[in-house]
């Protein structure tokens, strides 16, 4: 665990940035995610039905991969100790191989709840050649200090 | 097409529908198949002394919460397709809107889920709206609750689809 970094409340500001990631889909990765996801639409792992059903140039990302690449984006930042509440996220293109995603976003809040509970309030994107693919909202809670643990609460001490 | 809704339709809203369970219980080979597929290496879920600190033992992603409820894409004595979100169908087929979209998406979490759970899920058609003109074709947009909960009975989140159903232009 000593290698594990975890961000506490007290390291974050509203305003700051996330650091940037950047990562090539490739077919591989978009037809894992989809089979991983139990997606086993065509247009996720057959090309030719994407492009002459979906009338798109290849198959692309399916949503709850989608997720999965928010979730690993927001979690490199905060350590594991952070736990998702909310994600909330807006498809406005797709994902295809060979697209370099690149994924930003910025701490729109910091709150305390009445059960102590550190949350930040995101605000996030990937985008493709400078356009934005995905639009999301998520709100992650934080350790308030080293000894805290969001993952513990439980009931009325956790209102995402 | 008419602006008023359907009885069946209206009959549909605010009622728990299509009460299911995971037709296998919570296991890692998803878990690392998704993980692996954005390169995750929270070590939540791949470290089980990590884990078992932090939470207890090991859980599956948050965002995989919709993974769980998804059809075998075939089974013995199945017929036809298999869909998840039943009620989404059942809403083209009664306001007779043959293509829809998914216009957002919100997941909430509870507790987490853990390796071994036997997840519960029930969907809930919190609105139907008016009929519009969109970019698509003429249509409607429709918001779906899909709770779901564990074998203890705890929440564990609830996903809320926002959906746009439409009939194209001369369809």
């Amino acid at each position: 665990m000593s290698a594990v970094h975890n961000l506490t409340a007290s390291e974050v500001q509203e305003g700051q940035q996330l650091p940037i990631l950047t990562h090539t889909a490739s077919a591989t990765t978009i037809v894992l995610g989809a089979l991983a996801s139990r997606d086993w639409r065509p247009m996720h792992h057959d090309k030719d039905f994407a492009v002459e059903r979906n009338g798109v140039r290849n198959i692309f990302i399916n949503t709850p991969n989608n997720a999965a690449w928010f979730e690993r984006y927001i979690t490199d930042w905060t350590g594991p100790k952070g736990r998702l509440g909310r994600i909330k996220f807006k498809m406005k293109t797709s994902v295809f191989p060979g697209d370099e995603m690149v994924f930003s976003g910025r701490v729109a809040r910091s709150t305390v709840d009445a059960g102590g509970c550190c949350w930040l309030d995101l605000e996030l994107a990937v985008s493709v050649a400078g356009q934005v693919t995905t639009e999301c909202q998520a709100r992650v809670a934080v350790p308030a200090d080293p000894n805290d643990n969001p993952w513990l609460r439980k009931g009325p001490r956790w209102q995402p | 097409m008419t602006d008023q809704l359907p009885s069946k339709v209206q009959e549909m809203i605010g009622k728990p529908l299509y009460e299911e369970r995971t037709e296998f219980p919570i296991e890692m080979g998803y878990v690392y198949n998704t993980c692996a597929a954005v390169h995750n290496g929270n070590p939540l879920f791949w470290d089980s002394k990590v884990a078992a600190e932090i939470t207890g033992g090991q859980i599956a992603p948050p965002t995989m919460l919709s993974v769980w409820f998804r059809p075998h894409y075939w089974a013995p004595g199945a017929e036809g397709e298999r869909k998840a979100l039943m009620t989404h169908f059942d809403l083209k087929e009664l306001l007779e809107l043959p293509e829809a979209v998914v216009a957002g998406s919100e997941t909430i979490f509870g507790e987490p889920v853990r390796i071994g759970d036997v997840l519960t899920t029930r969907q809930i058609v919190r609105e139907v709206g008016p009929l519009k003109q969109t970019k698509l074709g003429t249509g409607r947009f429709w918001t779906i609750d899909v709770e779901t909960v564990n074998q203890h009975g705890d929440w564990v989140g609830t996903d809320i689809y926002t959906m746009l159903g439409y009939r194209r232009p001369g369809q």
